[in-house]
């Protein structure tokens, strides 16, 4: 199965999601930022990172690069896509999931393991996952709260879109204390922790971030 | 040349926390009565010949997909000059 | 630009001419000399390149003499790739794979603006990296700031945190550990030490040489502005006038998305060999990187300032010369790569410009508008500075210092008043959980991050495939250095070593970031000299080079210096990090066992500092050879699999690292005096050479024989308790001594997050 993962001008983790496709099975194919073209891959990683620096919003301009364009086209058409932090903040800014990210309500950066709750296994991504699932997965960010207005944060609710929530402690202000949400469809997730970095015990927290990579593979395999 | 100043804020709904801390300081310095502060973005684009209609639509579209994100923030061109 | 720029045959013309020497930070005698050099009067530009490479940041002109100490006495190895002379060592670590590492200080910037002063800082050393053909891959902080809770604290601190982090995140660098020491000496004059770990396959070492006559210079990355003008002449080479920072004007300030691509593009043509010779811009910006690469190479070039990118058009030459804007790198490229080279830099999205060529004329040539402004033999710009031999007087308090024992200070006599002075202790600002500073800074990126702080060292995988991995620890006990620089620099260097072989790994090489008062004042530079060679003499004995490293000076407030604060970096290889040992408490009923012998060593210890505001008397005895052989303990016991736990014995002695190893582990332990012993010696001294381990019971004798096969003393301790078990100790004068894990945490973690949000 081929997962492309995608570099943006300021991309950090690419490198990182990359070993997670390979240690969970798949092949990790790099995608460039400037070419429009997806390589016929099975789904995409938007890493985590700070492309263009974070500069005038984060995700703002990366939001424009010419592999975008395809990727919105394909992503509306049903290929899994996974963004990870900045590619969370990038899923946001094209709109193919509603609400944005702001400043973590402390003002401070944080880098710590965090506790979260898997609320949804039937997106694309989480099915590895129980539903309930507790997990802890490395979270670092200084932009990572998520908003939206009431009535799309019900229509997430009620509508079981939300696939991550802190828990024990909110580290960003997050609204609802959500950590990662779906599109309708649960191709597109969006998550503000990366589990790229609890992958490996020798390097990470724990290992429960590898379900988000194993997840795509089993479901590519059955599809 | 031609130059638009456009003005980005945060909608009135969206918690500013950058904004609080300037409040906070502004109170901690001696300024009295302070109920408010919100902080924004001013952009200042020159630009060569005139604006006419159809570069000023230009402008107001990417002022609101890219210079502003509409989920969160508003903006208002404050001032055109050619 | 209409206004008529200085040349050289203005120079050679007008040879009465005024000049502002003494503003630029030049003395009289140094003006003499460069007029001796050229024959004539510099002209302006020719000035202001002398000014900033002769100071005392850019030509260590006073520190010179003693860090020959390091060359001369260097120990023998076959590990050293590249010595002391380059932009930082290069050790070779086996399997084809070396490493480069180096701290540097960004002192002064940070006290004006501590975000742009720590985050240029960052900059600075990585590009130090990257110019060695290293691709950086994780960084440490070692920060020093004043009393914890003065308001001067509050401004400097969080704006040091955010700036690392917030340049270091965006590069994508993981940070491994570092320092937090607050001390009143540092009040006026914090710092601010950056250290940057760089990893490179052995065929792809860079220098910076330009070789190669009719290759072209090439300027790349940022723009070049106003920033940082005379920034390296002005602000490290003068002490602060009592009153606070008024020099805002000369401060860098830093992009990080800029760096990032520097770094990508950088290590893209260096891996497709289309650079002869490579240097990055720091300090005198232009001036250096120029001269440098001259100087090192073939002893000519020709430059065109004009073809430099600007910012800033207002620029003079003079000051295009000493600008010190970020981000910007200097490439020697053959006629033949040069299209290649910039095709790379289109595709990173970097500005390039060719500014220059390499000549066999022995003269470094600049043009400005068609006219020469400088003509000047390169290495006496770049590498024959002045060199002084500045006075040196052992202080006249020293004396007096030492004899003030800490002998007569009332210790604990009882069971609780040793367990309220271990609370007191490890809620103090030192020993604090540095949790609030720490989380600022991502460690995860690269996923290569074995150990990171508050482990012993910082321990990075550097080959996935084998587990090859280098282990890096920071450390420097100012008040020791006080008492005593040239033992002070040894016990430095000790805790480095110890903290290393700590995680398992076997040290290899030094560096080292010297922070001194003004070399001006005999007794700073009798405090330096003793240190430096206490450095190199302790080198020597350890068999462990020093591969580079920084000198700051000038680091007192008018009269008042700061402690000699010669902080130590020590890097050791783990051949498989799978194996490393880290410091939480093994399982329950693991045995605690203490490594090294214990003295009654108090002064200058946390308990005088925190408890009676005490510093003086004789410093703990250091003893190399000891220390080397409780290393190789300490390896061989981590290779073999024996320690289920270690952590070294420093800062308020054994009872500090018994409280470390149970909240990290989240289990206690029963901990037990022996009859014979002085339960506060035993508990609070900081005697060298110890290191406290847990092994499993069934190891007990495997380890003690290592350990009696080394000569290490070794004795037990007591056991590891069950999960949430409080640490217990029992046989304080006839009494036991408890805490509970959650009040150790909760003591230790409410400290810095009171004293700044």
């Amino acid at each position: 199965m081929r997962i492309g993962v995608v570099t943006f001008p300021g991309s950090l983790d690419d490198r990182d999601a990359a070993r997670a496709v390979r240690i969970a099975g798949g092949e990790a194919v790099a995608l460039w930022h400037a070419d429009a073209d997806l390589h016929g891959v099975d789904a995409v990683v938007l890493p985590g990172g700070f492309s263009y620096g974070d500069y005038l919003r984060c995700g703002a301009i990366a939001r424009f690069a010419p592999v975008m364009g395809e990727l919105v086209k394909a992503a509306q058409g049903g290929l899994p896509v996974l963004g990870i932090c900045n590619g969370f903040q990038i899923l946001c800014e094209s709109h193919l999931l509603p609400g944005a990210l702001v400043r973590n309500d402390s003002l401070h950066f944080v880098c710590r393991d965090q506790r979260l709750r898997i609320e949804s296994t039937s997106t694309a991504w989480t099915s590895s996952y129980e539903a309930g699932q507790e997990i802890v997965v490395p979270l670092k960010n200084g932009e990572g709260g998520y908003v939206a207005d009431e009535a799309t944060l019900d229509r997430l609710e009620g509508e079981g879109r939300v696939v991550a929530r802190y828990l024990e402690l909110n580290p960003n202000g997050s609204r609802r204390d959500i950590a990662g949400i779906a599109n309708e469809r649960g191709n597109v997730v969006g998550l503000m922790p990366h589990p790229e970095h609890a992958v490996e015990p020798l390097t990470g927290p724990t290992t429960d971030g590898l379900g988000f990579f194993t997840s795509i593979l089993k479901g590519l395999v059955e599809a | 040349m031609a130059r638009v100043v456009v003005d980005v804020m945060l909608k009135p709904e969206i918690l500013d926390p950058q904004g609080k801390a300037v409040e906070g300081a502004l109170g901690r310095l001696g300024l009295e009565g302070v109920t408010s502060v919100r902080q924004g973005k001013t952009f200042t684009v020159e630009l060569d010949g005139e604006i006419d209609e159809e570069r000023l639509a230009q402008v107001h579209e990417l002022a609101g997909s890219l210079l502003s994100n509409p989920v969160i923030e508003d903006y208002v061109i404050r001032e055109v000059t050619s | 630009m209409t206004r008529h720029p200085d040349t050289v045959a203005d120079a050679i013309a007008h040879p009465e001419r005024e000049q502002p020497y003494a503003e630029l930070g030049l003395k009289a005698n140094e003006y003499d000399r460069i007029k001796e050099i050229l024959g004539r009067r510099p002209t302006s530009g020719e000035l202001a390149m002398y000014s900033v490479m002769w100071s005392e940041h850019c030509s260590y002109k006073s520190s010179k003499v003693h860090l020959r100490q390091f060359g001369d006495k260097k120990p023998e190895t076959d590990k050293l790739l590249v010595g002391i002379g380059e932009n930082a060592g290069v050790v070779d670590i086996g399997q084809g794979w070396a490493v480069t590492f180096k701290v540097e200080s960004h002192n002064h910037p940070s006290y004006v603006e501590p975000y742009q002063g720590a985050a240029t800082g960052i900059g600075g050393i990585v590009r130090d990296i990257i110019s060695m053909g290293a691709r950086p891959v994780a960084v440490m902080d070692p920060l020093r700031f004043g009393a914890a809770d003065h308001p001067d604290t509050r401004r400097v601190l969080p704006g040091v945190v955010a700036g690392i982090g917030g340049y270091g995140n965006c590069l994508g660098l993981p940070n491994i550990g570092g320092e937090v020491v607050f001390d009143p000496c540092y009040q006026g004059n914090p710092l601010v030490n950056a250290l940057c770990l760089g990893t490179l396959r052995h065929e792809d070492i860079h220098l910076a040489s330009a070789k190669g006559v009719g290759n072209l210079v090439v300027l790349y990355g940022a723009k070049t502005g106003g920033d940082g003008i005379g920034g390296a002449s002005i602000l490290a080479s003068e002490t602060f006038e009592d009153g606070g920072p008024a020099k805002r004007p000369a401060v860098q300030v830093g992009d990080p998305f800029m760096e990032k691509l520097l770094i990508e593009c950088t290590l893209e043509v260096l891996h497709a060999g289309l650079v002869e010779g490579i240097q990055d811009l720091g300090a005198a910006g232009i001036s250096c990187a120029t001269s440098e690469l001259a100087s090192n190479g073939d002893g000519g070039m020709h430059v065109v300032l004009d073809k430099v990118p600007l910012r800033d058009h207002t620029l003079t030459p003079e000051e295009i010369l000493m600008s010190e804007s970020q981000e910007r790198m200097a490439a020697v490229v053959t006629p033949a790569n040069i299209d290649a080279f910039l095709d790379v830099c289109r595709k990173w999205d970097v500005d390039a410009a060719i500014i220059g060529e390499v000549t066999d004329t022995g003269r470094l040539v600049i043009e400005w508008q068609g006219e020469v402004i400088v003509d000047v033999p390169p290495r006496t710009v770049a590498h024959d500075g002045p060199v002084y031999e500045r006075p040196i007087a052992r202080p006249d308090w020293q004396d007096a210092l030492i004899a003030d024992a800490p002998s007569s200070l009332t210790r604990p006599a009882s069971a609780e008043e040793v367990r309220a002075t271990v609370l007191q202790l490890v809620g103090s600002p030192n020993l604090a959980s540095k949790t609030w500073v720490t989380s600022q800074y991502d460690r995860y990126v690269l996923g290569n991050t074995v150990l990171a702080q508050p482990e012993d060292a910082g321990v990075i995988r550097v080959d996935e495939e084998s587990g090859l991995g280098v282990a890096i620890s920071t450390d420097c006990n100012g008040r020791f250095a006080k008492l005593d620089p040239y033992n002070g620099a040894k016990l430095a260097l000790a805790e480095a070593y110890r903290n290393v072989a700590a995680t398992g790994a076997e040290p290899l090489a030094v560096t080292n970031c010297l922070n001194f008062g003004s070399p001006e004042d005999p007794a700073v530079m009798w405090q330096f000299s003793e240190a430096v060679r206490g450095l190199a003499d302790g080198c020597l004995e350890l068999g462990t080079p020093v591969t580079g490293g920084n000198v700051s000076f000038y680091n007192q407030t008018g009269d008042v210096a700061i402690h000699p604060t010669p902080v130590v970096g020590v890097l050791g290889v783990i051949d498989d990090v799978e194996q490393r040992t880290a410091m939480a408490f093994g399982s329950e009923g693991d045995v605690v066992l203490v490594l090294g012998e214990t003295r009654d060593e108090l002064a200058g210890s946390e308990w005088a500092h925190v408890v009676h505001g005490h510093l003086g008397g004789v410093p703990p005895q250091v003893d190399l050879e000891a220390e080397r052989r409780l290393a190789q303990v300490l390896v061989a016991g981590s290779r073999r699999g024996l320690l289920s736990a270690a952590h070294d014995v420093s800062d308020a002695g054994i009872v500090q690292t018994l409280v470390e190893m149970s909240v990290r582990g989240g289990s206690g332990a029963v901990v037990v005096v022996p009859a014979d012993v002085d339960p506060f010696v035993l508990l609070l001294s900081e005697s060298t050479a110890r290191a406290v381990v847990t092994v499993t019971e069934s190891d007990v004798d495997a380890l003690e024989s290592l350990a009696a096969e080394h000569g290490v003393p070794v004795s037990r301790l007591g056991v590891v308790g069950a999960a949430g078990s409080d640490l217990v100790v029992e046989g304080v004068y006839g009494g036991t001594a408890s805490w509970s894990l959650d009040e150790l945490r909760a003591t230790a973690d409410a400290t810095l997050p009171a004293l700044f949000g």
